[in-house]
């Protein structure tokens, strides 16, 4: 009998979900009753959705189940392994036959996240074994020079993963040029977009396909040293990268004498953000590292001639290093071969928020949303309506469903107003409100607002204020010309990309369901029925029972009403908690 | 940003006596003579003591010959320092996108009246302190709250002030 292979997932969200607990369960039954299988760890293989996930691989083919607890894990070892017998109730995926699942992988094309839920991120060997460090090993081997390293980074049209779309092969190019001694390489993982977990799964789940892509970067624009700059909420991750150029050095990958070259020398420290979200902007990042408050400086100078130390520096998103290694190895054409003209390759997304199937997908360019939502996604959970796609975070902006045939490539998403961004894609449905999610959002960028320039600090100040008086119903006739005005100004005066696109998600929710603003303003009503001061429970006597169910849970005593008699809601006491609503197994209570 | 200033009426520069400096004997080792240290001499100061204390700053700037208004700068810049002490379990609260779609402010919600405090808040036993924080990352699993290590994901409001009360139960139980 060929030898059994049981793999869990440990991703940060399958840890949360569970998955800690279930490797443990399985380690110790393993040792207790000398069970004959190897057992491993993964990371995220981005099917959030089923976490906790347990693969087991034997002769007769590869299984892949999810939502295991711990007395399932017992489940699958005295059925799967004791005696053969696939569990198909928590079947995901197998290679055997179609499971309704298994077109979450159908229309993916996994490069940067290659290695993603296959290797244990935590052993260099087993990134090797999969044609880790070859990329490295055919540069310094083969003495490729500088040049020729840019040359097929700019032919493979890789475009900055972090948002930006500037050419990477460019950038580098505009580095090396710069001569200095001292030159600097940083890899930006300072996450920050709420909704965005692209980096964070990179980083845990393939760490050092990140440290290739770093090193070849050093190669090319003639850099000793490399700094990561990575969020402190992300502790798995940063343990992850410590374990990974621990293991990079002792292989002579990392350090003086790459790969036993001489004079080949390149070397990576790992630094952890204090939580700004500004930081995620190159000048203000360089600055963070520096010690210093996380402000943005003015461009030109640009970081590629004055950046770190005011040193020659080139900075990357996590992502756009983690497809170096297989554009080097593969070759520019083959990446070249995805995507479409202006946007060439594949893009990793984190889909979240009102979908089926979240999780992280990676994709070509060119794949529309509603591939991505319905296809790979799942569609909309329950009978609710797809409304929208919040594609970018606070910088980007709402792509409604009737756009949803946009295919994603950065300039036809520039187009719709929103921005590619990092790849946080959140889907709303009915019951999202718009005007709620722009207050969401200038929210977080008035207080991640940095104060250096004063439309910024001011501007998106005055602008919540007034989306937050819509949303409370005191919305006011001028108040969407103001919201209009002051977006223009903010965007023309502000130097970095937070301010300049702050006003973003108020932009295009005012383009596309400029209805709800006035609904909000005029008819004091909240038509996806979330702004709470703008609602009212009422009980619907055709439907209450008088079962007394909404009186016991409402947490403030507003609802009176005798057993089998309808029930009253007192309006002056109620809170909107919305608990009643939840609770009513009769539809007797209505939001107005 | 999301930090409470230092008492502006206190403008000495002198120590107050309160803290034991003698934990940072280490960070001081470790990072003197170097550069761009602010940051990570800020964490693991942090580290030691859960918040940055006054005398801190004060041995920190003098050894390490870091400015103190640099350091007070920083230190109020970043949304991740304290300037005063937190209780023992802090509950993250995530804010993301993810999770204000699917209602993350009812698990603040729940959480206040149960603690009897407001966001940003500890509670008077010194057990909680309750944070709402931008994203954690874990979107798939929203609405999310991290307390220490581990993270609770698809919550209801009754869910988490279960989980806080199961803490309240197991620290009864622990010697003072």
């Amino acid at each position: 009998m060929g030898q059994v292979r049981v793999i869990v997932g440990l991703g940060s969200c399958g840890i949360a979900a569970g998955a800690g607990k279930v490797y443990e369960r399985i380690r110790s039954l393993k040792e207790a009753e000398n069970l004959d299988f190897t057992l491993s760890k993964t990371s995220c293989s981005g099917m959030c959705y089923r976490e906790p996930l347990v693969e087991i691989i034997d002769e007769t083919g590869w299984y892949l189940y999810g939502g295991i607890d711990e007395d399932r894990s017992v489940e699958l070892l005295n059925s799967h392994i004791a005696n053969n017998n696939p569990v198909k109730e928590y079947m995901v995926c197998t290679d055997l036959y179609e499971t309704p699942d298994s077109r979450f992988f159908r229309k993916q094309v996994k490069i940067a996240l290659r290695n993603c839920g296959i290797i244990d991120p935590e052993n260099i060997s087993e990134y090797e074994g999969r044609g880790g460090y070859e990329a490295l090993k055919k540069i310094v081997s083969g003495n490729i020079s500088s040049r020729e390293i840019i040359k097929e980074v700019t032919d493979s049209g890789l475009r900055g993963r972090g948002g930006g779309g500037f050419l990477t092969g460019l950038k580098w190019k505009y580095t090396l040029d710069n001569k200095s001694p001292d030159k600097y390489v940083i890899c930006n993982a300072d996450e920050g977009d709420p909704g965005a977990f692209m980096d964070r799964s990179l980083l845990e789940g393939d760490p050092h396909s990140v440290l290739e892509g770093m090193i070849i970067a050093g190669l090319a624009v003639e850099a000793s040293s490399g700094v990561i700059y990575c969020r402190a909420e992300y502790p798995l991750a940063l343990k992850r990268l410590d374990i990974a150029i621990a293991q990079a050095r002792e292989r002579g990958y990392l350090g003086r004498d790459v790969f036993g070259y001489k004079g080949v020398c390149f070397d990576i420290s790992v630094k952890e953000g204090a939580g700004a979200f500004v930081c995620g902007e190159e000048t203000a990042l360089i600055a963070s590292v520096e010690g210093y408050r996380g402000m943005p400086a003015k461009r030109p100078p640009f970081p590629a001639e004055s950046g770190l130390w005011k040193k020659p520096t080139n900075i990357n998103n996590v992502e756009t290093y983690a497809n170096i290694p297989w554009i080097i190895r593969e070759g520019a054409a083959k990446y070249a071969g995805y995507g479409t003209e202006k946007s060439r390759g594949t893009k990793v997304f984190a889909l979240a928020g009102k979908i089926r199937h979240g999780g992280l997908v990676e994709v070509p360019m060119g794949i529309t949303i509603n591939d991505i939502v319905f296809g790979l996604g799942g569609g909309i959970p329950g009978d609710k309506t797809f409304k929208a796609v919040q594609l970018g975070g606070p910088s980007g902006g709402c792509i409604p469903a009737w756009l949803a045939d946009t295919p994603v490539d950065y300039e036809s998403v520039n187009a719709t107003g929103a921005i590619m961004g990092s790849g946080g894609l959140v889907v709303m449905d009915e019951t999202t409100c718009m005007v709620d999610i722009a207050r969401f959002f200038l929210d977080f960028t008035a207080r991640e607002s940095c104060g250096k320039c004063t439309f910024c600090r001011i501007g998106t100040m005055r602008m919540l204020e007034i989306l937050v008086r819509i949303t409370e119903g005191t919305g006011r006739e001028e108040d969407v010309p103001v919201l209009e005005e002051l977006a223009g100004q903010i965007k023309e005066s502000s130097l970095c990309g937070l301010g300049q696109t702050a006003p973003n998600p108020v932009l295009t929710t005012l383009r596309y369901f400029r209805d709800e603003y006035e609904a909000h303003i005029n008819l004091k009503k909240c038509p996806a029925k979330v702004c709470k001061k703008l609602l009212r429970y009422e009980v619907s006597e055709g439907n209450c029972t008088g079962c007394t169910v909404c009186a016991k849970n409402c947490p403030v005593d507003a609802i009176s009403g005798e057993r089998k008699g309808i029930h009253h809601i007192n309006q002056d006491i109620c809170t909107r908690c919305g608990i009643c609503y939840a609770k009513c197994r009769f539809d007797a209570i209505m939001v107005n | 940003m999301r930090v409470e200033r230092l008492n502006s009426k206190r403008r000495e520069l002198v120590s107050d006596g309160k803290t034991d400096t003698g934990p940072l004997d280490v960070v001081i080792k470790k990072y003197s003579g170097k550069k761009g240290i602010m940051i990570p001499v800020l964490q693991e100061t942090q580290r030691i003591y859960g918040y940055l204390p006054r005398d801190a700053f004060l041995r920190l700037s003098e050894e390490l010959d870091l400015d103190l208004s640099h350091m007070y700068g920083v230190a109020t810049f970043y949304a991740q320092f304290r300037l005063s002490p937190v209780g023992r379990h802090i509950i993250r609260v995530c804010h993301g996108t993810a999770c204000h779609v699917q209602n993350a402010e009812s698990i603040t919600g729940a959480l206040e009246e149960t603690l009897k405090v407001v966001d940003g808040g500890t509670t008077d036993d010194g057990l909680f302190t309750l944070e709402s924080v931008a994203c954690l990352g874990c979107c798939s699993l929203a609405p999310v709250m991290m307390i220490g290590e581990d993270t609770y994901g698809k919550l209801t409001g009754s869910q988490a002030v279960k989980v806080i009360k199961d803490i309240r139960v197991k620290e009864k139980d622990l010697p003072i």
